[in-house]
């Protein structure tokens, strides 16, 4: 982008840069915004801030000790990246899960799923203005934590499933605090609505913010609640199930507007239909072992190249592994979904005003050290 | 003699409300505000004045000099004479002009010029857009809080304050209940809160017009937005509440200053609450609302009353 | 103009639903825990970095220098070291390290270890000013455990 000296008319156009370092944009992200008055005319993101070689290490590891590495690409959601990456192992070494650790997988997934969207309603809110709803949603996350860290042994950054299963059973203290939490959550539910839903200020700030087609989604490659937004009933929980998943009766909320209001309803209504699954999983919970009896140590995968996707909750999250046939992979590419839902901003901010670009940017649901890994 | 008072009352309200809205954002979020100096935090602004005081004082380098170190400056220094003005009980009142409205309202529209001075001089253009906006924002909702005022002033026939505080035999409130909720909201909009507080709208713009400042010039703001809410309530206090008019207490031609107090500070209480509860608006919803809703509502109000009264 | 109105009273009515919430929030307890004079209860199953287990009835670790840690681990972060002497059977550790600045927690050293010799050491109040702080030498922390 060129910073210099402009002639013609955009001599009187002049570039803010919401730089690394920001209140609001959730990382560290950069945006060119080459305004004029309190126009945006071209926006233009700069990545790279967080860039970490996770892929290169993929390398020179063996496959199976990748595991602490994806967690770390998407932290908001390191179970389901977890549960993904065993599950692409699997698929290629053909290692069989026992139910108790599918069920528990999905329990513990769908938590961190709640968890996400969590902290996205509150940061979201923050990025308006509000500063109250974040701290309550970091309340009731924390409960969320307690209790993954409980069984998995880190709040954030979990490394829990293993190829083959899960690493630590759950007890009953787990189930226990589960189901309040499931109550805990539901009588929450109504005093979010009061305070934040039907507010008419956030309302008036989200509606017809950066209305997007579901045309411009199938450009861009946008999928997750972002998608779904639009009208478009994609899930990859219902639409090429994997795991338990299609054992469980949940639906999937759409929205038609495809603004910023549209998403952030979607989001708030994906975590009352993750407590119902947490809640038909819990009750259907199967006894058994939570590792599979023969799992190789040395996971030599055969020559080829294998793939696996899985409902992160920001989008559909994809591994992609190229195996020489030797110890350590030969190429490890991970298909994030918020770097798809990131490149859709030059065109969608285009002519807003900077205070739409942040709440636009907030619906997103950005997680930088995803887009750069 | 009256100077010394208004100090008094400016710095002491500066460390009473600061320590208030921390504690009281604190407490709405469940979570405690200060509790480390002193007990439970009393001495935290005594602390946070004293850093402010120490720190260097960083002016930017391209920034306009005179301008940059003027605008706290002027910011701060008007903020002295409202308060010689207003009646705090029937006996304390330094100056009782005949327009004392008028007198206060003017001296309330200085901070737009500072502001203005203090986002240009920055040399940042995000203290630029912090100012722009500051100074629409705060010529916009002038006149809807005049307009409400005004409707005061046709019933009592005076703009002296004194005046109206003891024309109120019924407090105006329940007389006059649109111009109150007018008020209300072109309060929080003249002294740069949330819901309006874009000019400093912390996460879009870090800070907006006061980016720059660090130390006094910063503190002198903060100062100079307190006392902005204290004179709005207490203009609301004499205008709307009575001002020290409550239960008789001993000596009531001075001790009426604390039923007046109680009355403005219960207008601050109402000001951080709704900052910590509602999300920021967006520029051009902050100014359809004055243009579209607040000035209508006002000039009909105004018309209503002037009809009430000539009959 | 009926849709004027009709949006100002929905409006105004919406803020003083969501002023309700606040000041109800006001009046409850707080949840912070005033760390460090409170502390919060940590779970035992929180992992910390690793240590080895003094074993009551030999008085020393379970090691037997096998080394799987040191290959399991995907952040190269542990150096075990053996020697053979005479008249033991097996090797002998001499030296087990864990630069805990390159630790990820992922567990895989606990897990693979076939003697089980290895537990977390759940602390988390680990701060210190140098590099060579985190630079553990477990042998050294085993034999100060009680």
């Amino acid at each position: 982008m060129n910073v210099d000296v402009f002639e013609d008319e955009r001599q009187h156009h002049f570039v803010l840069n919401m730089g690394p370092q920001h209140p609001s944009t959730h990382g560290v992200l950069r945006i060119l915004l080459e305004m004029d008055g309190e126009y945006v005319l071209d926006p233009q993101p700069v990545l790279g801030y967080v860039h970490r070689c996770h892929e290169r290490m993929g390398e020179f590891k063996p496959a199976k000790a990748f595991m602490p590495n994806v967690a770390r690409m998407d932290y908001l959601g390191a179970l389901i990246y977890n549960q993904g990456y065993a599950m692409l192992l699997e698929r290629a070494a053909g290692i069989e899960v026992p139910k108790r650790a599918e069920y528990i997988r999905v329990i513990t997934s769908e938590l961190n799923r709640i968890q996400s969207h969590l902290l996205w309603y509150g940061a979201y809110l923050l990025d308006l203005g509000a500063f109250t709803p974040i701290m309550y949603t970091f309340d009731d996350r924390e409960h969320i934590l307690d209790m993954l860290e409980d069984v998995c042994g880190s709040r954030l950054t979990y490394c829990y499933s293993r190829v083959g299963g899960v690493c630590k059973d759950i007890d009953d203290k787990f189930i226990e605090r589960a189901r309040a939490f499931i109550e805990r959550l539901r009588s929450r539910f109504p005093m979010y609505e009061d305070l934040v839903n039907g507010n008419v200020i956030v309302q008036k700030r989200m509606q017809n913010v950066g209305e997007y087609t579901p045309e411009l989604c199938a450009r861009f490659g946008v999928t997750g609640p972002l998608l779904r937004a639009t009208g478009v009933e994609y899930d990859l929980r219902k639409a090429e199930p994997y795991s338990v998943y299609s054992e469980f009766d949940f639906e999937i909320p759409t929205e038609k507007k495809g603004d910023a209001w549209a998403a952030f309803n979607v989001r708030f209504r994906e975590m009352e239909q993750s407590l119902r699954i947490v809640e038909q999983a819990l009750d259907k919970l199967p006894d058994g072992e939570v590792m599979a009896p023969k799992v190789p140590k040395k996971l030599k995968l055969p020559q080829g190249d294998y793939n696996c996707s899985v409902e992160a909750p920001r989008g559909e999250l994809s591994y992609y592994l190229v195996s020489d046939g030797s110890d350590t992979p030969y190429r490890i590419k991970v298909r994030t979904p918020s770097y798809s839902n990131l490149s859709v901003v030059p065109e969608l901010c285009k002519g807003m005003m900077i205070a739409d670009v942040v709440t636009c940017m907030g619906a997103l649901d950005l997680v930088i050290p995803e887009i750069d890994r | 003699m009256a100077v010394i008072g208004a100090a008094v009352l400016i710095f002491g309200n500066a460390l009473v409300m600061g320590y208030m809205e921390r504690k009281l954002a604190g407490h709405y979020q469940r979570r405690t505000g200060p509790m480390e100096v002193g007990f439970h935090g009393i001495l935290q602004l005594v602390a946070d004045g004293i850093k402010l005081m120490a720190k260097q004082l960083i002016i930017p380098a391209k920034a306009d000099k005179p301008l940059f170190m003027l605008a706290p400056i002027l910011s701060f220094a008007p903020v002295f004479l409202p308060l010689l003005v207003i009646p705090f009980s029937d006996r304390i009142q330094a100056f009782d002009l005949n327009v004392g409205l008028l007198f206060m309202l003017a001296i309330a529209s200085v901070n737009v010029l500072a502001v203005l001075m203090g986002g240009w001089a920055s040399n940042n253009k995000y203290s630029m857009f912090g100012s722009f906006r500051a100074v629409a924002q705060s010529i916009a909702y002038e006149i809807p809080m005049l307009l409400s005022l005004l409707a005061i002033v046709f019933m009592t026939n005076t703009f002296s304050l004194r005046g109206v505080m003891e024309a109120q035999n019924v407090w105006f409130i329940f007389l006059q209940p649109v111009a109150f909720l007018i008020y209300l909201v072109c309060m929080v909009a003249e002294t740069n809160r949330a819901p309006f507080d874009l000019p400093e709208a912390e996460s879009e713009l870090t800070a907006g017009f006061h980016t720059e400042y660090s130390g006094m010039g910063f503190s002198l703001f903060m100062m100079a937005e307190y006392t902005h809410m204290l004179i709005a309530s207490c203009i609301a206090t004499v205008f709307f509440l009575g001002g020290s008019s409550g239960f008789p207490l001993p000596y009531f031609e001075y001790t009426g200053i604390i039923w007046f107090l109680l009355k403005a500070y219960a207008f601050m209480f109402f000001l951080v609450w709704i900052r910590w509860t509602f999300p920021r608006t967006r520029f051009d919803q902050l100014m359809n609302l004055c243009w579209k809703y607040l000035l209508p509502f006002s000039l009909v109000n105004l018309l209503i009353t002037v009809v009430v009264v000539k009959l | 103009m009926k849709a004027y109105f009709s949006e100002l009273f929905t409006g105004a009515w919406s803020l003083i639903v969501g002023m309700k919430v606040t000041i109800k929030a006001l009046f409850t307890p707080v949840v912070t825990v005033q760390y460090p004079r409170q502390k919060v209860e940590v779970t035992p199953n929180y992992r910390g970095h690793i240590d080895l287990i003094k074993d009551p009835e030999s008085g020393t670790h379970k090691c037997i220098t096998c080394g799987s840690c040191m290959r399991e681990c995907p952040s190269d972060c542990i150096v075990v070291e053996g020697e053979k002497r005479e008249g033991v059977k097996g090797k002998v550790l001499t030296l087990f390290t864990l630069d805990y600045t390159k630790c990820s927690h992922c567990g895989a050293c606990v897990e693979t270890c076939p003697t089980d010799a290895l537990e977390y050491c759940n602390d988390y109040e680990v701060a210190g000013s140098t590099r060579e702080e985190f630079h553990y030498d477990l042998i050294k922390r085993m034999e100060e455990r009680v």
